[in-house]
Formats: C-alpha cells, structure tokens, sequence
C-alpha cells in the first residue's frame, strides 16, 4: 500500500508522512515510531522519502555543529550582569518536588532499600507508641467548656495545627509519582528520611477529625504508599 | 536529551531560584552551545548571537523561581532565545527581512550550483538549509538539530501542533525545491 506517499504534494500530506522527521530525530512516542514502522516496511515510496530525510537530517547536525561556539565574552558580561542583580534571600518552601527529587537523587538505590527495611520496623514501634498516646487521651481529656470559667470559652473541633503524618514509600515508588503524590495532597516533606519514613504535613490549615481520616484513608489507598500513620 | 538530565536540569532551576550561582555556571555550561547556535542561525550575527545568550541566561536567573516545570528546561531555553532573537532583529532595522544580504554575509562557501560542479552535495545541501526563510529555517533547526517534539516545537513558536507538521513538510518541500534549481535530484518529491 502507497497511499500515504502517493498524496504527496499535489494533495495534503498524510499524518504518518508528516511525522517522518521526528520519526528521524527518534523524538516519536513509542505508539507513533511503531505507527511509523510499520508505514515504512510496506510502503516503498515512503521509505525513499525517509531516507532523504535522514540525509537532511544528518546535514542539518553539520551545520549546526559547524557554528563553532560562544566566546567567553558571552559569559564574563552574564556573570558581571548577574553579580549586579539584587542579593536574593533563599526561601524554604520555594519548589517543594525539586527539593524532594534533589533528596532522592542523592541517595543510592541500596540506601533506598535499607531505608525502606528500617522504616517498617521503625513504623510498627512508632505506630504503637502513637496508638497508645491516642488512646489515653480520649479517655483523660474529654471535659466541657463551661467546666472552667476561669478560661476562655473556645471549641476545639480538630487539632490547630495542620495534619501531620508518617509516611513510608513502597520501594517501586518512583520519584515523579512522589512528588506528584504530594502535589495532589498539597503535602509538604518536614522531616524525613528517619529509617525510610517521612513526616508529611497536609495543607496549611487544620482539619476535622473526619475530613483527615478521610484524607488519611485516601493516602493509604495509594499504590506507592506502604504505610501511613498519622502523627502529631 | 535523556530523562536523567531533564531531572538534573529541573533540580538546577530550583537551586538557582534560591540564588545558587555555582548551579547557574553548571546550567550554562550544559546549554550555553545550543542556545548561542540556534539564536545565531536566526539573527545571523555573532555578536548579537553572543549578546543574546547573556541575555537569555540572565532571564533564567531571574525567572527560576517562576519555572514550573510544565516543559522541559531546554525548550524553556529555546522559547527564551527565540523571543530574544526576534526582539533583537526587530531592533536591527538594517538587517531584518534582508535574507539574501545576510546569506552573503554569513555564508563564504560556494553556491549551489558550484558545489554540485564539485559533487559535492553535502555542501549544496547545507547552503540551501541557509537559504531557507527564517520560519523554514527555525523549525528545521528545531527538529533535526534541537531535537524538540511536535508539542515542544508548538510551545517554542507558539503555534498549533498541526501547523507545526505542515510548516515542516513544506520547508522540506522548499528545501527539495532549492535543490532542484541547483540541478541536484534526490528521489523526493
């Protein structure tokens, strides 16, 4: 079959022989480049306009790489340019996922795996300790109001403070799905890596008890994640 | 460009938002190259070139902290470069639109035709990629030599995904014209 080559031209091209050029410079998803393949290895007149492509392709590199390079002028005035810009003050909460990836980066993949070993025995403790805390709480601290008048009347309807969590990765987890985990729970690293767990803060603002054991619920429901405690 | 250093690259943003300079000198020397020969096949000039990649740089530092990562810090680049370049010929009033001058001045080697009497064909091909319009040009460049995707190429010129594949079929179409009136045959059209 010619029919992609044959509209050449004269008619509009067809979609597979447009993206002959990307096909080239190996810059096609895989689902196009198969696309793409398979056009070539049926059709002839296709497979001659590839090859010229490749030829243009290949010149193209040529001259480019024929311009030679900046001098160093370029660099001396951008320097110069850049020590006369305002000093800047370093914010912490600047680009949370990039200080997240910078983190992960640097650590090795045998480090990543004793972490995760460590932080299940870590979380099985902490979770008991947690869960003890919990529950002498509910029993010692239930009173009214209206017990005290000494004290201002408030209502405390969650904790003040936004939620807190300990959060361990499954090891698979991959650093874009991470970070992406965190945008969407708009959850910020405030401590981490103790033994493979980390401590996550959800939002800046508290929440009731049942809207953070929905959310809660919801993050231990997530395939890159093998354990979530909350945490004060 | 591998996965890999697109991350580095990611990571390279967000120190230099926080005003690191060591990873400013580090993103520099990665793209500096491609950056100063993409804007230098569209203004032509290589002090302008090199204006222009201080130019473009000094705007990363100032814009880092504004980059959110949607593209890749490369097309990022070339998105700069490209409305810096364009900026700069609008301000070059003696040279904007006068491509043949240009041709001239940028381009010692042979003409087509001379080169075909040579046989060489490479060298007639690469003096046609520099006769091609400035638009022809930059998405030939782009494709071929920057290695940006259909999508990433919209991004840099701002134009739909579909024009982007037709404006590089008819650059190609003109390319094979040029080389036909120089009396070089290639099988394609």
């Amino acid at each position: 079959m010619m029919a992609a080559s044959k509209k050449m031209l004269d008619q509009e091209p067809s979609g597979i022989e447009m993206l002959l050029p990307w096909h080239a410079a190996g810059t096609l998803n895989a689902r196009d480049a198969r696309r793409v393949d398979e056009a070539l290895a049926r059709d002839p007149e296709l497979a001659r306009q590839y090859a010229v492509i490749r030829e243009e392709y290949a010149e193209t590199i040529d001259l480019n790489e024929s311009l030679g390079a900046p001098s160093a002028r370029a660099m001396a005035k951008l320097f110069a340019a850049i020590d006369g810009e305002p000093a800047r003050k370093p914010r912490a909460s600047l680009n949370i996922s990039a200080r997240i990836a910078s983190f992960f980066a640097r650590l090795s993949p045998r480090t990543l795996a004793w972490s995760a070993s460590l932080g299940a025995v870590v979380l099985l403790l902490q979770a008991g300790i947690i869960g003890a805390v919990l529950v002498k709480n509910q029993t010692a601290s239930y009173q009214t109001a209206s017990l005290n008048t000494n004290e201002p009347i408030t209502r405390a309807l969650g904790p003040e403070a936004p939620p807190r969590a300990l959060v361990r990765f499954a090891p698979e987890a991959r650093i874009a799905e991470i970070t992406a985990l965190l945008d969407n729970y708009q959850a910020s690293v405030v401590d981490g890596a103790k033994g493979g767990m980390f401590r996550l803060q959800f939002g800046d603002r508290a929440m009731s008890k049942d809207e953070f054991a929905g959310l809660m619920s919801k993050l231990q429901s997530e395939r890159i994640v093998s354990l979530a405690v909350a945490t004060p | 460009m591998s996965a890999t250093q697109a991350a580095s690259d990611d990571v390279l943003i967000a120190r230099i938002a926080q005003g690191d300079r060591l990873a400013m000198q580090v993103l520099y020397g990665r793209h500096h190259v491609r950056v100063f020969r993409f804007g230098l096949r569209l203004v032509r000039d290589e002090r302008v070139a090199e204006d222009l990649i201080s130019e473009v740089f000094l705007d990363v530092w100032r814009q880092a902290g504004k980059f959110e990562g949607r593209s890749a810090v490369s097309t990022w680049l070339l998105a700069i470069t490209r409305f810096k370049a364009l900026s700069a010929l609008r301000r070059r009033k003696d040279v904007e639109l006068d491509d043949e001058a240009a041709n001239a001045i940028e381009d010692s080697s042979d003409d087509p035709e001379v080169a075909v009497q040579k046989k060489d064909t490479s060298a007639a091909l690469r003096k046609c990629l520099t006769a091609l319009t400035p638009e022809h040009r930059e998405i030939v460049d782009l494709v071929y030599y920057h290695e940006q995707s259909v999508e990433e190429v919209a991004e840099i010129v701002g134009i739909p995904e579909n024009t982007v594949k037709t404006r590089l079929f008819y650059a190609r179409k003109k390319l094979a014209e040029l080389l036909k009136a120089a009396g070089i045959e290639r099988g394609w059209p």
